[in-house]
């Protein structure tokens, strides 16, 4: 047993003749902000969808809550359930209200009856400030509200850890602030969290520390003001520059 | 006598009609009993056929994509010969009533399953991944996630392919089936008049307009608020 909440070792993963993630180790303590940044193709989302197994990793070892993410043995749906996942598009289920959404793993995964389950769903949206949305269907809610109910859906769940991937990529500018709102109040909260994002501010403010990736390796990680300020390798810096330019 | 009381005499004969009609009414029912099982047997088969290509077995997967495009490429009335005229040769001699049900079940389990298909690999990956990343499994999420926004997206093509093949129940007049077509023939030969064909039209649009407006009434209820 580690102390690490995720502890993932040498994990490699081959798409055909691509060689997407080279060898990489990623340990994460609890109530730790990890942000993993890099250029896009570096690896990163894969490493993310690796840690819950929507993506099979060629080779390596993953712990998660000291539970081996790897072993065939493991219940993967139960492992899934204290892993709780954003996405960049949302994914929210169309045919289903605000509440539905949140609702469906509730009654379906943790077993809890109809009564239980609507009153711990009523109590996620208003945590991500949609108390009033909840009979609202995916298509008449706005990006910034889809991805809260989103948030909602997985911390409904009470995971131990939360994956965000690229949470805010698909949204207009002025959405965004809503559901780094709601990030910030997860962390605040003592939520363990990975987040893929380009949200630069947000990583300064509210990561304990940033990873970078290139080319399926991490080059370098530290606390947020040493990678953006200074970092030690080139591409960092470069990517950094590009990033800040825009 | 004018050209339309000729025309009214000919295809709207009263006294021809009234003596037919319990003729017509039986073929009605006879009609009904095989329209339902043809629907109720074909498409179950067909969706059990859809799921079980949805688990991903290869060898599994080419013979239902053989037996699909077998039954989609042959006339359903060759199937229905062959079955009827051919099968007792092999040993079951299925009756004209039960050639005709097998032989349609079989053509809308082919077309079924592909809608179906179609409807399951519609859906993106994205729900497959939200839906699993909470650790719902394959079948849950299958039934919870998938299928419901499946149908929804089949129903039109689906009533389409039902309401053709279902119609070619009249097929079965040809190994002796007294469904609408089969009475209605025999009556218009009996008869020297075609008016029992006409009772027979009338039959089939009272049958299949109802299955029609039920689609469309389906098709606004299964429709979420965009």
């Amino acid at each position: 047993m580690t102390s690490h909440i995720v502890d993932a070792r040498a994990i490699h993963k081959h798409f055909g003749t691509l060689h997407v993630l080279k060898g990489v180790d990623l340990k994460v303590d609890e109530r730790e902000l990890v942000f993993v940044i890099g250029p896009s193709g570096s690896g990163k989302s894969t490493l993310l969808r690796c840690l819950n197994r929507l993506e099979e990793p060629s080779s390596g070892s993953i712990m998660v809550d000291g539970i081996d993410m790897l072993d065939p043995r493991t219940n993967i749906n139960h492992a899934r359930r204290r892993i709780g996942m954003v996405f960049q598009s949302f994914n929210l289920y169309p045919h289903m209200t605000a509440l539905g959404n949140v609702m469906l793993a509730l009654r379906k995964v943790a077993g809890k009856s109809r009564g239980e389950a609507e009153s711990l769903a009523h109590a996620a949206l208003k945590r991500v400030g949609l108390a009033d949305r909840a009979d609202h269907t995916p298509g008449q809610l706005s990006g910034g509200q889809q991805q809260r109910v989103a948030i909602a859906r997985s911390i409904a769940l009470e995971p131990r850890v939360m994956l965000f991937d690229e949470p805010t990529s698909a949204l207009d500018p002025e959405l965004v602030g809503s559901v780094l709102e709601v990030m910030r109040d997860l962390r605040e909260s003592g939520m363990t969290m990975i987040v893929v994002s380009h949200e630069m501010g947000f990583a300064r403010n509210a990561a304990d520390r940033v990873v970078f990736m290139d080319d399926g390796l991490i080059v370098e990680q530290g606390p947020p003001g040493a990678i953006f300020e200074n970092p030690a390798h080139e591409r960092t810096r470069a990517f950094i520059g590009q990033i800040q330019r825009h | 006598m004018s050209g339309w009381d000729k025309f009214v005499e000919t295809f709207f004969n009263a006294k021809v009609m009234v003596k037919y009609l319990p003729d017509i009414l039986s073929g009605v029912v006879v009609t009904i009993e095989l329209a339902l099982l043809i629907v109720v047997t074909g498409l179950g088969a067909g969706l059990a056929f859809a799921l079980l290509r949805s688990l991903a077995i290869r060898p599994l997967n080419w013979l239902i994509i053989f037996v699909v495009d077998l039954f989609r490429s042959l006339p359903p009335l060759v199937i229905i010969v062959l079955m009827y005229f051919g099968l007792p040769y092999a040993g079951p001699a299925p009756s004209g009533f039960v050639s005709t049900w097998l032989s349609l079940a079989f053509v809308l389990m082919a077309f079924s399953e592909e809608i179906f298909w179609a409807g399951i690999t519609s859906i993106p990956k994205g729900q497959w991944e939200a839906s699993r990343s909470t650790g719902l499994t394959f079948g849950q999420t299958l039934f919870n996630v998938v299928l419901p926004q499946a149908f929804r997206l089949t129903i039109p093509p689906l009533t389409n392919r039902t309401i053709a093949i279902t119609k070619g129940t009249a097929l079965g007049t040809v190994v002796a089936v007294t469904e609408i077509l089969g009475q209605a023939s025999s009556a218009m030969s009996n008869s020297y008049n075609p008016s029992p064909l006409m009772m027979g039209a009338a039959a089939y649009v009272v049958l299949f307009l109802p299955v029609v407006v039920a689609a469309r009434w389906v098709e606004t209820k299964f429709a979420w608020k965009r």
